[in-house]
């Protein structure tokens, strides 16, 4: 019984309860539509681990989630709500394809410099979220959600740009292919890679996707912010103004400079995400865009189910994706519409926000308990006194 | 001239208009101390159900009440999440904008055949100078909505500063510990306030779907509940600010509709921009001091200091 509190007490208890809760909620919506619920949840499962291309194709996927989750995470440390992130993904992956269109380099120094340019860009752009919030006092979520529409159209403008534009596209010319992060892109087209993957159905099949090396980037971040954030003088500094900004500026702690330092970081991480997506994902270009595509926004679920914890981000980032990717499958097995995914995932941010109710239930057990040992206790002492 | 100037008023009040329910809302709530970051959630599912109650009903004021209603019901969660349970607002926010499209989205594939898209409604809300106006009046005749939302807003500045509720909803807001010591029943005002928020976003979302397009569809409300929480800021947690900023809002969209034409040499791009260009810029001239309600966005918790 105190070994079970214990585990209701720590925090990814809570998650996994939430996550628990979702899928019966969802269950539920589905039975009172129509669908068999099962059926539904097998149909998902089918579409994330039935075959080797499902999951190549979730882990492409999930890399910009895990990362913009990571960025949105680090900045709510300090209290920052970066709602920008989804501008900052789109100022990455265009100046990462402006960058992979106009150099031509090998690809040990032409892969760095377009994911350098994308971190550069996202984190200017970030950055100046922060500094607008620092300066005149402009809170980021209306700067975030101005720069995200302003990043819109101007990916818009420049990929439309006659030097840029690729003629009979709705996009920009594919970056050099020394910057691509797939892998073997020039040996998967031989004749040889082609008997090869007949040959290796499990492998050919991971091998016919973007599958690419971009969700190593992401995992190493999430670790290294992690570090950053709970490991370094940084991350105190950062963490302390997040809990009490007075307390910091009394301690010494420039609220300010942090302030910008930590939408910088914030930005980059999100303008990694999408340098990552021109390099890693065909057609290796920025396309135009009608309407935001979520990568952004969707990391403030990521970042909130994995209650802030740039490692959580990972996981969470993960179980995003392959939602959403199974998600299709829903639709196609069952016939059932594959919103209810998002129903699903807002449902499991929702319990989230309520995780706290089980700890509150874990102390109450544990007070309940304690109350109950010391009744025994009196009972058995009494009862000695007695004989 | 005094066409393209009456061109641009008409348009100016029907970009604004939507926004300006869910900021009304918005102010409201935040004003109790609740921030809403989930209107535009709030605002598709009632934009989708204001458009299938405008079509099956044929009655387009009963889809605006149901519309409310649904917005209203998403609101409660909020409300029980944030006032109940003492979550982080935020975060619960963020999730129903997930599932306030999600729903709308869902039921709509259920009630329309697979459809993304709802059938248009046979009926529009009705328009101010009736349905054959011409020229200038035609320009400027805008729908009922239009005329609603600034009665509600002058409403809202009344109530809130004016009477003894309003000035509940804002103790509640600014120090709820001493309001609940008075006999404020702390709970109770940040429930009606949520709800009535959740209430009048849905509202902005059928202004959408019954008056300027008549179907919902998954663009209908693509951001507008962004820019109305943009709004309420902007316009300093007052009802008329916030109405003046949703104006703004309202009249950079007609300028880009009505010069985005190709005129002067802009790419349409640009000039789209210009609204988000100008609201940050506008935002720099006019450093100020927030005033935001001290206790928005804080649970309250009966007996904690």
């Amino acid at each position: 019984m105190t070994r079970f509190i214990q585990i209701l007490k720590k925090p990814v208890t809570g998650t996994l309860i939430a996550i628990l809760f979702g899928f019966i909620l969802a269950g539920f919506i589905l039975s009172f539509a129509g669908y068999n619920p099962f059926a539904a949840f097998h149909a998902l499962l089918t579409g994330i681990i039935g075959r080797p291309k499902y999951l190549a194709n979730i882990v492409v996927k999930s890399t910009p989630l895990i990362l913009t989750g990571v960025s949105v995470a680090f900045a709510y440390k300090m209290g920052l709500f970066n709602i920008g992130a989804e501008g900052q993904y789109i100022v990455g992956a265009l100046a990462a394809n402006l960058v992979g269109i106009s150099i031509h380099l090998p690809a040990i120094l032409q892969l760095p410099l377009v994911l350098l340019a994308g971190i550069a860009a996202g984190a200017l752009y970030g950055a100046f979220s922060g500094w607008l919030k620092a300066r005149f006092k402009i809170h980021e979520v209306i700067s975030g959600i101005m720069l995200n529409w302003i990043a819109l159209y101007f990916s818009n403008w420049i990929i439309n740009l006659d030097a840029f534009h690729k003629p009979n596209t709705s996009g920009a010319y594919p970056i050099d292919q020394a910057g691509w992060t797939t892998f073997f892109p020039n040996w998967k087209s031989t004749a040889e890679a082609g008997q090869f993957m007949t040959d290796h159905p499990y492998i050919g099949d991971i091998l016919r996707t973007d599958f690419n090396a971009g969700f190593i980037f992401a995992i190493a971040l999430a670790i290294l912010m992690a570090y950053v954030l709970y490991r370094t003088t940084k991350g105190y500094q950062l963490r302390a103004v997040g809990d009490n900004k007075d307390a910091a500026e009394f301690a010494g702690i420039d609220v300010k400079k942090n302030m910008i330092q930590a939408m910088l970081i914030s930005g980059a991480l999100a303008g990694l995400a999408g340098a990552l997506n021109i390099a890693g994902n065909a057609p290796h270009a920025v396309m135009q865009l009608a309407a935001f595509e979520g990568n952004g926004l969707n990391g403030l679920s990521v970042a909130f189910i994995a209650d802030g914890s740039p490692i959580g981000c990972i996981f969470s980032g993960f179980l995003f994706g392959g939602l959403l990717y199974a998600g299709q499958s829903i639709q196609y097995m069952i016939g059932a519409p594959s919103e209810i995914i998002n129903i699903l995932i807002g449902t499991i941010v929702f319990l989230v926000a309520l995780k706290d109710v089980v700890v509150v239930i874990a102390d109450r057990m544990e007070a309940r308990q304690v109350l109950k040992r010391k009744e025994q206790a009196r009972a058995a002492k009494g009862g000695a006194a007695s004989c | 001239m005094l066409n393209t100037l009456t061109l641009i008023i008409g348009i100016t009040m029907m970009y604004a208009t939507p926004m300006a329910f869910a900021a009304l809302g918005g102010v409201i709530s935040e004003l109790s101390g609740v921030t809403n970051i989930g209107m535009e959630g709030m605002m598709t599912i009632g934009a989708f159900v204001g458009a299938s109650v405008g079509y099956f009903s044929g009655n387009p004021w009963l889809g605006v009440l149901c519309a409310g209603i649904s917005g209203a019901c998403l609101a409660l969660f909020h409300a029980i999440a944030s006032i109940e349970f003492h979550a982080d607002q935020t975060v619960s926010g963020v999730a129903l904008n997930l599932i306030g499209p999600a729903l709308a989205l869902f039921f709509c594939r259920l009630a329309f055949d697979g459809s993304a898209v709802t059938q248009p409604v046979a009926n529009k809300l009705p328009k101010l100078f009736g349905p054959n106006a011409s020229g200038i009046l035609g320009n400027l005749n805008v729908d009922m909505m239009v005329v609603i939302a600034i009665i509600l807003v002058a409403i809202a500045w009344f109530v809130i500063y004016h009477t003894k509720w309003g000035l509940r909803i804002r103790a509640v807001g600014e120090n709820p510990a001493a309001a609940d010591t008075l006999g404020v029943n702390v709970k109770l005002v940040r429930y009606i306030c949520v709800i009535l928020s959740g209430f009048l976003a849905g509202m902005g979302g059928a202004a959408v779907t019954l008056s300027i397009v008549a179907q919902f569809s998954q663009t209908s409300i693509a951001g507008q509940g962004y820019m109305a929480l943009a709004a309420v800021i902007f316009g300093r947690w007052l009802p008329h600010g916030a109405y003046l900023a949703c104006l703004l809002f309202g009249f950079a969209q007609a300028l880009t509709v009505v010069f985005g034409g190709g005129t002067g040499g802009l790419p349409t791009q640009i000039i789209a921009m210009l609204p988000y260009v100008m609201t940050i810029l506008i935002l720099m001239l006019f450093v100020g001091k927030s005033n935001a309600p001290k206790a928005d966005g804080v649970p309250y918790i009966k007996g904690r200091r």
